[in-house]
């Protein structure tokens, strides 16, 4: 039977599936950071039990690290026990951890692919709903419960239901300019915050083969935010190159016998998906939210929606609420939204394409005065290699902060966070009323749109000179 | 786990939409490392007024003197959307929450809240409608869920059916030990793992 590239993936990790009970599937890597996983190393130290693959298991810190400093002074007294404990639990468990003072340390969902541990065709699990970052390799990546990382520990198991399928196709090819970003939110804007809801996502067209690994993964990585359960990109000549010589990539043997079994990660020609939903990719302009969900998106030549266009009323009273809270009045043209705070971060766009892309608009010039920028690379080794670029002087120079690896402003449980009444253009994935500090506004744009208007002090059309 | 086999309890209801976990539990009550207590920051942003939590909001339902004591959510659909926290069904059930109803809610909470023994009910948004609707008019409101029959008794003693995958609703009837369950499969898990191509060791 013809299947697809999420059937075939799902079929090769059954271990048992039993009528009348949800089948338990199979865990090849499992990632963990200090946030989500305290409670599931008591859990298993209470019941007396041991990890059974704690090789398969790979830790680092993100989420409340500072992004100023790589001492553990720096951390607010909670944030350090919770830190620690990650160290205890890692050494006690025998787990492998990249923390503050490692090379390697960085967002979860930065550090697992640039060092090969994401492997195509895989199942990879971490208590982080952005897992679904991983999908861009072809493997079936998803957030968990800290309960369920408890379970993986204990069993490298899960129990999990089969999803439904969707097909998105973006058709042709994006205007110079467009980013992956760009493409992802404009999919959010279509499809709804829920649209995906009990779906596995398989993104494909020209539009997405086209894309580089790191742009697949800024796709992939907001799968979620679609409700989607994962999104999945199939493995190609792209995954390829880009798995070769990573630190825990297949060598030798291995390796030969993985990129054939790659190949045939694909959806068969006659497979059948449950839904589909199609875009061109040359009618997608630069995306920004307006609202307060990552499916209240716009374009940046469009305006904000006027409540009373809507005629179902549940989402006129979202609409409604979310205008009160983003203090933005309908018809007010994008362009005309002024900011104060920009963030380039999160493991949605922290990757050294995303620094590059940045760094084009900042050269040369200057962050607009009132306006407060950061800069926040994914991991050490981001870092490194955007410093051996000279782009840390491009974006100094232009009056940005260059900042340590870390989640930083995303989510904003360190003390990088937004003032109320603070306007900001963000590279993050959720602009959820509060999300980056209480009372603030987060509007979601590629890390080019976000220097843009850190520059200009306002969002900007960076397809126009400004 | 705790078992959940009935619950009859006062209503209460949050009227909107895509309610994601970031407003269940914000992410400054996440710094702790056990699973207790976070019922005091449920709703934080939207309960009270300041930062310290002192100042509750009287507009925020959770507030009203009438839903005091309150055991069973009422809310529209895609309840738990956004971040995988399990703080937020932590939050729930510690405030003192057995079942939420809505007409859907994001996978990754709703597993997370069959794994902590706090109910997700689905049903449709009519049905939805008419309990708000009922909770509405008559202070007091109960609603009974049971998990047996599947179904929700409104307050005027309309019934409601349910469905839940058949082994989650096992396991919440009898409070079992997901991972000792899985543990009796170890056999099968070695062979599986015995099977596995060299590139995925």
């Amino acid at each position: 039977m013809a299947k697809t590239l999420y059937e075939k993936v799902w079929d090769a990790h059954i271990v048992i599936e039993n009528e009348g009970e949800a089948p338990l599937i199979y865990v090849d890597r499992h990632l963990v950071h200090e946030v989500t996983s305290p409670q599931a190393f008591s859990g298993l130290r209470a019941a007396g039990r041991k990890m059974r693959a704690p090789e398969k298991t790979f830790a680092t810190m993100d989420h409340n690290t500072s992004t100023k400093s790589a001492s553990l002074d720096a951390l607010s007294p909670m944030a350090r026990i919770q830190v620690e404990t990650l160290q205890d639990n890692c050494k006690e468990f025998g787990v492998r951890l990249y923390d503050i003072h490692h090379k390697n340390q960085g967002i979860v969902h930065v550090m697992g692919p640039e060092l090969g541990i994401t492997i195509p065709g895989s199942v990879i699990v971490c208590g982080d709903s952005h897992t679904a970052t991983h999908g861009a390799f072809g493997a079936l990546a998803f957030g968990i419960g800290t309960s369920e990382v408890e379970h993986v520990m204990a069993t490298q198991t899960l129990r999990q239901l089969k999803a439904k399928t969707m097909k998105i196709v973006v058709r042709g090819h994006a205007a110079a300019g467009i980013t992956a970003k760009d493409i992802v939110l404009a999919i959010i804007g279509k499809i709804g915050m829920d649209g995906g809801t009990g779906y596995v996502v398989e993104f494909c067209g020209e539009a997405i083969e086209s894309l580089t690994m790191e742009g697949r993964m800024t796709v992939c990585n907001m799968a979620i935010e679609m409700g989607a359960k994962a999104g999945m990109i199939a493995p190609d000549a792209t995954t390829v190159e880009y798995m070769q010589g990573r630190e825990f990539s297949p060598k030798g043997e291995a390796w030969d016998q993985a990129v054939a079994d790659w190949a045939e990660l694909t959806t068969d020609e006659d497979a059948v998906f449950d839904a589909t939903v199609v875009l061109e990719a040359g009618d997608i302009a630069p995306q920004l939210t307006w609202g307060t969900n990552p499916g209240q998106v716009v374009a940046i030549d469009g305006v904000v929606p006027n409540p009373a266009d809507e005629q179902n009323a549940t989402v006129r009273h979202s609409i409604e609420k979310a205008l009160k809270y983003v203090d933005l009045s309908a018809g007010t043209r994008m362009t005309d939204v002024s900011i104060n705070k920009a963030f380039i971060g999160s493991c949605t766009n922290s990757r050294i394409e995303d620094l590059r892309a940045a760094a084009a608009q900042a050269k040369g010039r200057k962050v607009a005065a009132g306006v407060i920028a950061i800069v926040v690379p994914g991991s050490g080794l981001v870092k490194e290699q955007a410093e051996a670029e000279g782009l840390d002087k491009i974006f100094i120079d232009a009056g940005f902060e260059w900042r340590l690896p870390g989640c930083s402003m995303c989510l904003a449980m360190n003390d990088d966070r937004l003032e109320a009444g603070d306007r900001c253009a963000s590279t993050s994935n959720r602009n959820f009323e509060g999300r980056q500090g209480r009372g603030s506004r987060t509007h979601l744009v590629s890390p080019a749109m976000a220097a843009a208007a850190a520059i200009a002090g306002h969002f900007v059309d960076i397809r126009k000179p400004y | 786990m705790n078992p959940f086999t009935s619950h009859t309890g006062l209503a209460v209801m949050i009227d909107s939409a895509n309610v994601d976990t970031d407003q269940i539990i914000p992410k400054q009550f996440l710094s702790k490392v056990t699973r207790d207590g976070f019922g005091v920051h449920l709703f934080h942003d939207w309960r009270y007024l300041d930062e310290a939590g002192d100042q509750p909001n009287p507009e925020f339902s959770l507030n009203f003197p009438r839903y005091k004591g309150a055991s069973v959510l009422l809310t529209k659909e895609n309840f738990g959307c956004g971040s995988s926290r399990e703080h937020a069904p932590w939050a729930l059930a510690d405030f003192g929450l057995r079942a939420i109803i809505a007409p859907s809610f994001a996978d990754i909470f709703y597993g997370n809240s069959i794994n902590n023994g706090l109910l997700p009910v689905r049903l449709t948004d009519v049905e939805v409608q008419q309990l708000m609707d009922e909770v509405e008019a008559q202070e007091g409101a109960e609603i009974s869920v049971d998990l047996e029959a599947l179904t929700v008794t409104s307050p005027s003693g309309a019934t409601f059916s349910f469905e839940i995958e058949t082994s989650a609703r096992h396991n919440l009837l009898n409070g079992l030990d997901a991972i000792g369950l899985t543990l009796g499969y170890v056999d099968q898990i070695a062979a599986y793992e015995a099977k596995l191509p060299s590139w995925k060791l």
